[in-house]
């Protein structure tokens, strides 16, 4: 079962947050952040091009015109597939583990999967990010010497900054599933 | 709790059978690795399990049942499977059975034992039996020393399949007790060319060591230890780099197989290198020797050096006069000044002398490019230090007459104050001086203080210039260190067959059916190109920067000499 809800980003710009219940343990949950607008697209374009064929205009040279078409093509590139990202999503399977995957606007996907036994705990933080102060979901990792101790921090979102409501909402589905893995343990210790 | 069961994609069209695998407890899951077909003798089927969990030391057993009926689910056959899972007595006694095409199984289990009677949830994982076979999976890189058998599960899961290799060496087609379902059933593959090659590399292999022990055993020999040869080749930077390609190819000629992941892909790297190397170096060899360029390249060499010279003589008549506007002093100036120009006309004497040979010496030492584009870049590192010989000097007379003035001046500034200097305590301390050592030592502390822009000058100028040959150099020797240590074979390998470098896992959720198990699809998630990089490159003979920039800015105001290049046999001092 999947359902979705509008959101606003730390920054005002509107996201989606998309739940899906596999099974029992298994949760799926999406942020997807504003896509890539045209117009933002031709703005950038014409300003580059303006400014080459300025530059044309003053002195003559036909390569300002081939190099600016080039770096709009290059940069444009570099963009789609390694700074707009698109979707951020939370895979948590109990007793298996959490996956964390971004997928940027040219369609790669970039995922880190961290096992459940490295997994201490998810929780909100607060965090000081240029002027201003955001909340931050993370997974806290064990640290495998020290029981009570932390080895890292995951933040997670970190493109799409959501706001503490859709956090709330994120935190509270990963719980219900963290949950279970404590139940569990006991009945292997019995064995 | 969760039971987790790891299926091979390529038995999801198998017959029924039985299913073979491990299970492994303290994670609750089983990973499947065949499926046996009837018919069967339980007896032979035990005995053939006994003889894998020898060879391979992975404790396989008899995991379950597995029925794939193509039409409606038959009462009979399900309770035969059932009655298996007492001869085979496994704890639990997984059941998965398909019916027809249809995408989602059930999946049962049955435990005779069980404390807890509710049903417990499975999940129902595919995975690539191939790839994972031939992955290496490799740990995060700050939690390498810490792998407790806790941590990483998913690496139990990927040895269990990786050991398990013998048992996929038996296809279908075989004559044997058992038959079993696996990636491999199909038919064995092998590769002719790899069992040539291998076949040919033994030999291959003992030639090159025979050729190198000749080699090393000519450099090691004293004929080349007297000290002035000794010395020419510590300093150099061919000779280093012939020496450390010396090594590798000793690295790869040896005859012990490498034991494990890291010493395979080592050996490889070192010979992709290798084979690079050579190629790039005939290319450039056979480029050079095409339109006689190593004629035109000596023909230029000499005006070249001859316009360095002029250059400098006119830097040094410009330092005589009042460079920049300022007021130097006459004499020492000019004594300076003519030290220096009759350096330079040494230089271009000798230079002149050899001008008839230079075509003939580049012609034959361009011949050694073919022993490699590092070799090829390290002659001209050296050509360039012996063309530029006279900087260095220059640079050695300034900064010493420099460093002498400014321990000079500091030594009679505490005299000028009263103190001296105590070797023994390594401390300043108070003195009494005599009137005619103050007299004197105020004298010789006047006079050095306005010489000293004079000296400062020309130490400034020839430093700069040494700076900058030296920078030139530096990138020569960053960019044979950069194909020296980059590990080709794995970045090709990381391009072609991502799955054999796998950073961890990726799970994909296939669709569901309500009460079903949840099914998923695991894939290998390759490392980065980064993180390949990091892991695989070569270990390298030179290790820079030697000083930090602090130390680096003081050494050049008192004027102590500076090697800014550091090789990893030197003594430290």
């Amino acid at each position: 079962m999947a359902e979705e809800r509008r959101f606003r980003s730390a920054s005002g710009v509107p996201i989606t947050l998309r739940r899906r219940q596999h099974s029992a343990s298994c949760r799926e949950l999406a942020v997807r952040g504003p896509r890539l607008q045209l117009r933002s697209l031709s703005a950038a374009t014409s300003a580059v091009w303006l400014a080459a064929y300025g530059l044309f205009a003053l002195s003559e040279n036909s390569m300002v015109l081939s190099a600016a078409i080039f770096i709009t093509l290059i940069g444009l590139m570099i963009y789609l597939h390694f700074v707009k990202i698109d979707q951020e999503s939370l895979l948590v399977i109990g007793s298996l583990g959490i996956q964390v995957t971004s997928s940027y606007a040219s369609g790669k996907e970039s995922t880190v999967f961290i096992e459940m036994g490295q997994v201490k705990d998810v929780v909100i933080n607060e965090a000081i990010h240029m002027q201003k102060v955001i909340y931050y979901l993370c997974i806290l990792l064990q640290d495998p010497e020290d029981p009570q101790g932390i080895s890292e921090v995951v933040p997670l979102f970190q493109s799409s900054k959501p706001r503490l409501d859709c956090l709330i909402e994120v935190y509270k589905s990963c719980q219900e599933i963290l949950e279970q893995r404590k139940t569990a343990p006991q009945s292997n210790e019995i064995k | 709790m969760v039971l987790k069961v790891f299926f091979p994609s390529c038995c999801s069209s198998a017959d029924s059978g039985i299913l073979i695998g491990r299970w492994i407890a303290e994670q609750n899951s089983a990973v499947i690795l065949a499926v046996v077909h009837f018919p069967f003798i339980p007896v032979q089927v035990k005995q053939y399990l006994g003889e894998v969990q020898r060879v391979t030391k992975v404790s396989v057993s008899v995991l379950g049942s597995w029925s794939n009926s193509k039409q409606e689910k038959e009462e009979s056959l399900s309770e035969f499977l059932e009655d298996l899972g007492t001869i085979f007595c496994h704890e639990p006694w997984i059941q998965i059975s398909k019916e027809g095409d249809s995408k989602f199984w059930s999946c049962s289990t049955l435990q005779k034992h069980s404390k807890n009677p509710q049903e417990e949830e499975i999940i129902l994982v595919y995975y690539d039996q191939r790839k994972v076979m031939l992955s290496h999976l490799h740990p995060p890189l700050d939690t390498a020393g810490q792998r407790t058998g806790d941590a990483s599960k998913l690496s139990a899961i990927f040895d269990t399949v990786a050991r398990s290799q013998v048992l996929f060496m038996t296809d279908r087609y075989d004559e044997g007790p058992v038959k079993l379902t696996h990636w491999q059933s199909d038919g064995v593959e092998a590769s002719i060319i790899v069992e040539l090659l291998k076949q040919a590399s033994v030999p291959a292999c003992m030639l090159l060591t025979l050729l190198l022990s000749l080699v090393s055993g000519i450099c090691r020999s004293r004929v080349l230890k007297f000290w002035p040869l000794s010395f020419l080749w510590s300093k150099l930077s061919t000779c280093e780099q012939l020496g450390h390609r010396l090594q590798h190819l000793q690295v790869i000629s040896s005859n012990k197989k490498a034991q494990n992941q890291n010493q395979l892909m080592r050996k490889a790297n070192i010979f992709v290198s290798l084979l690079i190397d050579v190629a790039l170096g005939m290319l450039l060899m056979s480029w050079l020797y095409r339109k006689n360029r190593i004629g035109h390249l000596a023909d230029t060499l000499i005006p070249a050096a001859d316009h360095v010279a002029e250059e400098l003589q006119d830097l040094l008549q410009w330092l005589m006069g009042a460079p920049a506007g300022l007021k130097m002093n006459r004499a020492l100036d000019q004594v300076l000044g003519r030290f220096f120009l009759y350096h330079i006309h040494l230089w271009i004497s000798y230079i002149h002398l050899l001008s008839p040979f230079i075509e003939m010496i580049l012609w034959y030492v361009g011949l050694s490019a073919c022993l490699g584009l590092t070799v090829a870049l390290c002659i001209l590192s050296d050509i360039i230090a012996l063309l530029t010989f006279h900087i260095y000097c220059f640079y050695v007379y300034g900064a010493r007459l420099y460093c002498l003035k400014i321990y000079g001046l500091s030594s009679l500034w505490r005299l000028f104050r009263g103190k001296k200097w105590n070797v023994l305590r390594q401390r300043v301390d108070s003195c009494s001086y005599d009137l005619d050592q103050l007299f004197i030592g105020t004298l010789l502390f006047t006079i050095l203080l306005f010489l000293l822009p004079t000296t400062a000058l020309y130490y400034l100028v020839f430093t700069l210039l040494r700076l900058l040959v030296v920078i030139v150099q530096g990138l020569i020797h960053l960019l044979v260190d950069l194909i020296d240590s980059l590990p080709l074979y794995s970045l090709i390998l990381r391009l072609c067959r991502s799955y054999r470098l796998a950073a961890g896992v990726k799970f994909r959720v296939l669709e569901q059916q309500d009460g079903k198990p949840l099914r998923l699809l695991m894939q290998i998630n390759p490392l980065s190109y980064g993180g390949v990089v990091q892991t695989y490159r070569l270990p390298t003979y030179s290790c820079y920067p030697r000083d930090s920039w602090a130390s680096l800015c003081k050494k050049l105001f008192l004027g102590e000499l500076i090697y800014p290049w550091k090789h990893k046999g030197d003594k430290q001092n």
